[in-house]
């Protein structure tokens, strides 16, 4: 072996030995890292003040809405008439997604014409899903503007139905959120735990 | 001329040229670290510059993290620490991580002057440097002092008392200068909220700057060595001292290992006694501060003991300020009181060795006495070794005037 | 490199050093050992039950969430609902006392301390030695005294499994007319429902909990440490290797 052999074998283990501390420091950096990443995440106190909230719902009347708060987020708890019901497949062709194709935006057992576990019941998120100012209800039937009672966000003017379906040539892209919920009770709905659950 | 080296040092064209004409960013790296020569003689001691540098890091972001969940309220304060110890998920790594760094923050800092004690490396031309440094140590006792206040325990609260009483021995000002820094007629809720802004801002800026310049000047004049020689006084053909290596790849290289070191040692402490036994975070801070009551035993953290046990030496309020004070700022006049031709100990006389040596163990065992109460002999053996710490410091002028040095070597001692 | 090695090794020996000193201040005399096993998931279990019918009447443990003590005593959530939330409905909830803190002032003369960082600020062997050595003393408003905490208003609370104890205080009279008492030892002078090995046990259980909740993530980090620790040697090793390589140029 002549000198520029060994010469070589010194720089071939060199570059070897480089990259495989820059590794080992780059992975032991990445797993440290981790734990002040996790930090950030909802703590136990914010999971406890999260928990799921329930709403009585015995005396609600038909028409009569109540508005309560978990986790921080604002949901409409409204009670639908029969009317109500009735005209909720009046505007079909005006809804961007009146089948509730978007499966983000509603549990399994909501994705129905209703939205809802029970018919009567409504239960969404009262956030615009444009950009989460909290919509205004209006249930007042007005056939000449073509509407049949819903919500309309303040913010940018986008307009959801009695289901709380989009309709189109609004700025919300999607369907009002139904949070996940159960009724514990007849007259007892627990909001932020599946029904499945 | 290493591989790694000659990478970074050739010239490039395409970005790098575009940064380069527009800020020295390769020039900054040359003059910096791939052409910033040191001695390849450097030992262990030439470890905690560095050292000093990853716990700042670590202090940071383990503060900023900290910072989002602690709450700067006398009301809140302690039971958001535990909400960080306990709710927050990871949260109690990345508290010990930051008590723990603390105490090591003094260990390398205290590690790092001692370096420049046994080398001499505050001498000409080094003055500067070494003043900086102790303004970064200034601040740095400052910073850990607010810091000690947010966690709102029984040793926050009274430690916090004490100290800031001290002030009120100044004659004439005293009181209102206590007024001033509490911002209320006792420590409350307005002190630790101003504690927090000094603590996370204010202090932690001065001492970036300070640092910042610390290491101008330390590359302006270059660093010493264990032989306490100029490298740049021998320099071969290419301008590069004989004795000096380039910083990366060779100082990185082996400062990378003392990193690993260190944070073993680190880790040890966060992972399995980040308590330390009751001096990384005393046992009465897990208890809420209480106006009522001081606990039975009262001692700073072991960081402060020194200086400490000489305030308590001292049995006048005045005095005893004034040589607390003096024990913290005198080691910043050593550039001027040490008179030895020499600056390495290992070419200095018996007379220096000597006193180093007492030196050394009166500051241990200062820092032991100012964790014990107060009393009898303890009392005693602090008078006795405050006298031996200002005299070694006020005596050196004479001492290190008449030690007989030996003569020191034109090149470093180097043994592969 | 020789010497970073040695220099670490001392650090790390000194390290040890203070940490097995124990606590550095607030030495209460002679104090007997504890002996909780932290590990001991039975014996943590009998005290959070011991805790939560003895003491979580007066005492809180308010940074302490039941559904972290069922996580690390591997409980259900039905058994933390059965057997210890007392004064809770939900699992997430914090440990409260019974009592509310204004009135446990006005009746004790002091509100009941939290207890969850109480192993903490304290140290286990004084809990320990705290909850075993109550004595009858005629002239306390509760009819005991300590003899960790001489005049405590906490009354001795376990007095029907332990029985009452007299202490028994020795006074001598130096030369020089002063007075000195020393406790020479308990006498039982009335019998509880335990016997004095079975009562030590149960207070070993109730501190064992004690100190668990004052640190409920100390086995998860030991845990954690060992893997951070070997990382750091395999580290150590690949990097002094690129070390040695580099420095060849030097030598």
């Amino acid at each position: 072996m002549t000198d520029d052999d060994l010469d070589q074998i010194d720089r071939n283990r060199r570059h070897f030995l480089t990259i495989a501390t820059a590794i080992t420091g780059l992975v032991g950096a990445g797993v440290a890292i981790y734990p002040f990443l996790a930090s950030l995440k909802p703590s136990a106190r914010a999971q406890a003040l999260g928990a799921p909230v329930e709403v009585s719902i015995g005396s609600l009347e038909p028409g009569e809405m109540v508005r309560v708060l978990w986790r921080g987020k604002l949901v409409f708890v409204l009670r639908r008439t029969e009317e109500m019901l009735k005209h909720l497949g009046d505007n079909l062709d005006m809804l961007k997604d009146p089948n509730s194709e978007v499966v983000e935006q509603q549990p399994e057992y909501a994705a129905n014409a209703t939205r809802s576990v029970k018919p009567e019941y409504l239960v969404v998120e009262g956030s615009c899903t444009h950009l989460g100012c909290a919509p205004i209800e209006d249930f007042e039937v007005r056939p000449a503007d073509h509407w049949t009672g819903g919500f309309f966000c303040p913010c940018h003017g986008s307009k959801f139905d009695l289901a709380g379906r989009v309709y189109t040539g609004v700025p919300a892209p999607t369907n009002l959120r139904v949070p996940p919920h159960r009724f514990v009770r007849d007259d007892l709905i627990l909001i932020g735990q599946d029904a499945a659950a | 001329m290493s591989r790694i080296e000659s990478e970074i040092g050739k010239p490039q064209g395409g970005l790098m040229k575009w940064i380069d004409d527009r800020f020295p960013f390769t020039e900054t790296m040359k003059y910096h670290i791939t052409e910033y020569y040191a001695a390849k003689s450097f030992n262990v001691w030439y470890v905690f510059g560095v050292l000093a540098m990853v716990v700042l890091v670590i202090q940071f972001l383990t503060g900023i993290f900290l910072t989002m969940n602690y709450k700067p309220a006398a009301a809140d304060a302690f039971a958001s620490v535990e909400y960080i110890m306990r709710d927050v998920e990871w949260g109690w790594l990345i508290r010990y991580m930051h008590s723990t760094g603390a105490s090591f923050f003094f260990i390398v800092v205290y590690l790092h002057m001692y370096r420049a004690m046994l080398y001499g490396s505050y001498k000409k031309p080094r003055e500067l440097i070494w003043i900086i440094g102790m303004l970064i140590f200034l601040t740095l006792m400052a910073e850990a002092f607010a810091g000690y206040l947010l966690p709102w325990g029984q040793m926050s609260y009274w430690g916090a008392q004490v100290i800031i009483s001290l002030f009120g021995a100044i004659p004439w000002v005293g009181d209102a200068l206590v007024e001033i820094i509490r911002g209320d007629y006792s420590i409350s809720d307005i002190t630790l909220n101003r504690f927090f802004a000094l603590h996370v801002i204010v202090l932690p800026l001065v001492l970036i700057c300070l640092i910042f310049v610390h290491i101008v000047a330390l590359h302006e004049v270059g660093s010493n060595n264990p032989d306490g020689i100029e490298i740049k006084e021998h320099k071969g053909a290419n301008g590069i001292p004989l004795d000096g290596i380039a910083f990366h790849p060779y100082h990185t290289s082996k400062d990378l290992v003392a990193i690993i070191v260190f944070l073993m040692i680190f880790c040890a402490v966060v992972f399995f006694a980040p308590e330390m036994g009751g001096y990384f975070l005393e046992h009465a801070n897990f208890e809420p501060a209480n106006m009522r009551a001081t606990p039975e035993h009262i001692a700073p953290v072991w960081y402060f003991t020194p200086f400490y046990a000489i305030l308590r030496a001292v049995p006048s309020k005045l005095l005893g300020f004034i040589l607390f004070g003096l024990s913290v700022v005198l080691p910043l006049f050593l550039p001027w009181l040490d008179r030895a031709r020499v600056k390495s100990i290992r070419y200095r006389g018996w007379i220096y060795k000597s006193a180093l040596t007492v030196f050394t163990i009166t500051f241990v065992v200062l820092g032991w006495l100012g964790t014990m109460p107060a009393e009898g002999v303890y009392v005693l053996a602090a008078r006795i070794l405050s006298v031996i710490y200002f005299a070694f410091f006020l005596l050196m002028p004479y001492y290190t005037a008449i030690d007989k040095t030996k003569p020191v070597p034109d090149r470093v001692v180097y043994h592969g | 490199m020789g010497n970073l090695r040695r220099f670490a090794s001392l650090l790390a020996l000194s390290a040890c050093l203070v940490a097995t000193t124990g606590h550095a201040s607030g030495d209460s005399g002679h104090l007997e050992d504890s002996g909780i096993d932290p590990g001991d998931i039975h014996s943590l279990q009998r005290g959070a039950r011991n805790f939560m019918n003895y003491c979580s009447g007066c005492h809180s443990a308010r940074y302490v969430r039941y559904n972290t003590i069922g996580k690390y005593l591997e409980l259900s959530e039905q058994q933390l609902i059965d057997s210890l939330m007392f004064n809770a409905e939900k699992t997430f909830e914090t440990i409260l006392a019974s009592m509310p803190t204004d009135d446990a002032a006005r009746w004790f003369g002091k509100a009941p301390p939290d207890l969850s960082l109480m192993s903490r600020s304290k140290g286990a062997d004084y809990i320990y030695n705290f909850l075993t050595k109550f004595y009858v003393a005629e002239d306390s408003a509760t009819g005991v005294n300590n003899l960790m905490l001489d005049g405590t208003s906490m009354p001795h609370v376990l007095w029907e499994l332990q029985g009452y104890q007299a202490a028994i205080f020795k006074t001598h009279e130096s030369e020089d007319g002063s007075v000195t008492t020393t406790f020479e030892g308990f006498e039982q002078i009335s019998a509880g429902l335990m016997n004095a090995e079975e009562y030590a046990g149960f207070v070993r259980d109730t501190v064992n909990f004690l100190a668990h909740i004052g640190e409920p993530i100390r086995s998860d980090r030991r845990k954690l440490g060992v893997w951070v620790l070997m990382f750091l040697f395999f580290f150590y090793i690949i990097a002094s290797m690129l070390k040695k390589q580099i420095w060849k140029d030097v030598n």
